[in-house]
């Protein structure tokens, strides 16, 4: 018999928002985090503004030690991990560990540590040659992100496949289809699976002022995110993580979890063109989405809610309706489809996860959080984002999408199916 | 289904290509040598096993070149030789084709660089590169670009074990639809003075400074490991389909399994590697007495190494051939089971075993191959690894003509 991976449980921490609950009524209600930046200070930078999280990991839940040793993002994933497993209540004991997966996602991984300890350890800049004495104790696992998962599998005890995703702004996508895989594969019978990010520092927010991908609209943040809207001028940096329980169907269903929706289709393309630039056309984008839903033998009639990238640059914001369009002809009219980067930015990696989260909520609740700021829309933009104001539906399969810097086009398709609906 | 691979490719401590760093191998070179591109003076690591002489210009186009590190330079020369190496055709469909390139510590010269403009001149001398050279995903996008692939597209970052566990996501992605695979991992973080203090944070790389007594994993005389960098790739086709068009049959990828022992921990009690070989020998349909020569992954700590050789022990009772010849030019990061495995394809073509450099005895219940290399027999090989971000990673390879 065909193996399948259901979603038991979701956990979020988000601008605006630490737990899933507060996400969901944040989204729902048309909010925005966004906000000037106080994680640093950025005057001298042309985007000031991002959606950050207010978050003491101590009072999450974390030790002292567990705190100072994860940089943020790891510190993100292991709280919305602890919501997680509380909300599946997998019984992790009574699984071998062995069977035990975690796979994760993240952009930039410590790029915060690395830029806040190099400031330290250059004399601000001023010696090539850093002074090795003074790095922190930890630096040696924030060089590479593969220490996010294994903060992960250590806290919940995995020791089946562990894996650090890092295909940039898809990476919270693919986590998820990866460890879906993983499931179907019958590598692991549970995966932790999600996406962390902390990008709001003075490097990741230099690099991208120099291509002028993020807005500027620093004196108005609360409505600066603004997807398919004509006076977008790009993505408002986010940061945040989310994280999902994955379980094999059949011993989900054994134990009497609430399954919430099936995985049921994954792809991702490169699109072979440009590490920054997008073809209107948006054919590698058509095709992943193609893929997925023919992977989870769903008609593209069936879809019933988009979940977009929808950065807020108006290269990706044509290149994605185009490609929505390509893959569900008519259907793709007929279709809500809205993005929350719109109210909780551009959390790069951790993006793709958190908007998976929020589709698990919008089939569990029949709303489809609205698309924020969208007053004026752009006329080559000319489909269903649900402008403004959160429009109940009835969502049994969703189709969420992400593309990325390196060309990176990935579709995942959520379904609850008769079953998981019973 | 199984994979085989009909191509390689790498760039080394030896050189630019398998034939430069099978020869090295081989020989048991030892490429080991002090760190000169800046004063090391005062750091914990002086030794390193560097890339000599390679100058991007010469394998690719100057617009690369300036919009990348050195670790792409890399992955992108490594997955040229594999793509070329395979004859495979990539242009009949671009979607048939996927890339996953593994990465460490992303683009860290690269990012080092942008990182004193950011700080010694301000944010707007940063420039418009940083944002697609410094990530971990640079290598995929860049390789996927310039070949026109667009089959799925990953990027893991497992550390040392990134090219195992890219092989068997290789199977999983070519099981649900493709042809072929360019997968790979590459690393360059040992020439710039910030990503090397980064490593030295670990406490398991050797601060000794003559080439010839450091890095002799399985000794008592071990204290840690020479840190290298390097890349290897490889072209992966689903056996039928390379059978099929009269592809040269590299090796079979015959089984991989992934376990987690321990962040920073390197698998305390060698459990998890183990248990990661143990499943890729399952998955192969390989018995214990059919696998020929371990590729150890050798970390160079006396507790380490103690748990392999352990593990090892309880894996073949009746023993086996062990080598590592990555004591020759060091521990290359995420680039260290990518060039293992290309070692292990190019020790089962040439049915000769190379040796462990500089290691002048074989420990006690360990049949390492040390000095010369071994002519041998070899159907099955077994590489492992272990990742500092706590991921073991096990792959059974297998030699075509012995199927």
């Amino acid at each position: 018999m065909r193996r399948e991976a259901v979603i038991t449980g979701i956990g979020v921490v988000a601008p605006g928002a630490t737990n899933a609950t507060a996400f969901w009524d944040m989204l729902t209600a048309g909010r925005t985090a966004t906000r000037g930046i106080t994680l640093f200070d950025p005057t001298g930078y042309r985007s000031r503004i991002a959606a950050e999280v207010d978050f003491d990991p101590v009072a999450l839940g974390l030790e002292h030690e567990q705190a100072e040793r994860m940089d943020r993002y790891a510190q993100f994933a292991a709280v919305a991990t602890a919501e997680a497993l509380a909300d599946s209540a997998v019984p992790l004991t009574d699984v071998s560990p062995w069977r035990v997966g975690v796979s994760m996602g993240t952009a930039v991984g410590a790029t915060s540590q690395l830029d806040r300890e190099y400031a330290v350890m250059s004399r601000g800049g001023a010696d090539w040659v850093v002074d090795p004495g003074a790095a922190g104790p930890h630096l040696d696992l924030a060089l590479s992100p593969s220490s996010l998962s294994g903060e992960i599998a250590e806290r919940v005890g995995a020791r089946g496949p562990v894996r650090t995703v890092s295909t940039g702004c898809t990476s919270g996508l693919d986590a998820v289809g990866y460890a879906a895989q993983a499931i179907e594969d019958d590598l692991a019978d549970v995966v932790i699976a999600g996406a962390a990010e902390s990008p709001i520092s003075p490097i990741a927010m230099a690099c991208f002022d120099a291509i002028r991908a993020t807005s500027d609209t620093n004196d108005d943040p609360e409505h600066a995110s603004r997807p398919f809207d004509r006076h977008r001028n790009g993505f408002v940096m986010g940061e945040g993580a989310a994280v999902l329980v994955l379980e094999e169907a059949s011993a989900a269903r054994r134990r009497g979890a609430r399954l919430r929706c099936r995985v049921a289709g994954f792809a991702n393309h490169g699109n072979a063109f440009h590490m920054t630039g997008l073809r209107r056309e948006g054919s590698e984008m058509a095709r992943a989405i193609t893929t997925a839903l023919d992977q989870a033998r769903c008609p593209v009639t069936d879809v019933d809610y988009v979940n977009a990238h929808g950065s807020g640059t108006v290269q990706n914001d044509r290149h994605e309706t185009d490609a929505v369009k390509r893959a569900l002809g008519e259907h793709a009219r007929r279709t809500p489809m809205t993005s929350i980067k719109s109210m909780v930015g551009h959390s790069l990696g951790a993006i793709g996860s958190i908007e998976l989260a929020a589709c698990v909520l919008a089939m569990d609740t029949g709303v489809v959080p609205p698309t924020a700021n969208l007053t004026t829309p752009d006329p080559e933009c000319d489909l269903d984002y649900v402008p403004v104001t959160a429009r109940e539906r009835r969502v049994d399969v969703v189709l969420s999408v992400g593309s990325g810097f390196g060309g990176f086009q990935s579709a995942v398709v959520l379904d609850r199916g008769s079953e998981v609906r019973s | 289904m199984n994979l085989v691979i009909t191509g390689l490719g790498t760039v080394s401590p030896a050189g630019t290509g398998t034939h430069d760093y099978w020869a090295a191998l081989v020989e048991g070179r030892s490429l080991i040598a002090p760190l000169s591109d800046f004063d090391t003076d005062g750091f914990p690591v002086r030794l390193g096993g560097r890339v000599r002489g390679f100058d991007p210009l010469d394998h690719l186009d100057g617009r690369y070149v300036v919009q990348t590190d050195a670790f792409t330079w890399f992955a992108m020369v490594a997955a040229e030789e594999a793509l070329e190496d395979s004859g495979f055709d990539v242009t009949a469909d671009p979607y048939a084709t996927g890339v996953l390139i593994c990465s460490g510590a992303g683009g860290a010269e690269f990012g080092q660089r942008e990182l004193t403009a950011l700080y010694g001149s301000g944010p707007s001398h940063v420039g418009p590169y940083q944002s697609i050279a410094w990530f971990y995903a640079a290598s995929t996008g860049q390789v996927s670009i310039r070949n026109q692939l667009k089959g799925m597209c990953g990027v893991l970052v497992t550390d040392e074990p990134g090219m195992l566990d890219a092989l068997g996501q290789a199977e999983q992605a070519l099981r649900r639809g493709g042809s072929a695979m360019l997968v790979g991992a590459s690393e360059s973080a040992i020439g710039a003075p910030y990503s090397l203090a980064c490593q030295a944070v670990s406490g398991t790389l050797t601060d000794g400074d003559d080439p010839e007594s450091v890095y002799l994993p399985f000794t008592e005389r071990t204290v840690g490991y020479v840190p290298a960098e390097g890349a290897a790739a490889a072209l992966v086709e689903d056996q039928e389909l390379a059978r099929a068009r009269g592809a040269r049959v590299r090796a079979v990828v015959a089984g991989q399994a992934s376990t987690f022992g321990s962040v920073g921990g390197h698998d305390p009690g060698g459990e998890g590697l183990l248990h990661a070989a143990l499943g890729a020998m399952r998955r192969a349909g390989v018995t214990p007495d059919e696998v020929d020569v371990v590729f150890a992954d050798a970390l160079g700590m006396p507790k380490a190494d103690a748990d392999e050789a352990a593990a090892l022990r309880q894996l073949f009772p009746g023993g086996v051939a062990v080598t590592a010849p990555k004591t020759g030019f060091g521990r290359a990061h995420a680039g260290a089971g990518a060039l293992d495995v290309a070692a292990a394809v190019l020790s089962l073509e040439h049915q000769v075993i190379p040796p462990t450099p500089r290691v002048p005895d074989p420990p006690a219940g360990l049949d390492l191959v040390v000095r010369v290399a071994r002519p041998a027999r070899l159907r099955t090989a077994l590489v492992l690894s272990r990742g500092m971000g706590g991921g073991n990673s096990a792959v059974v390879l297998t030699s075509p003509h012995h199927v």
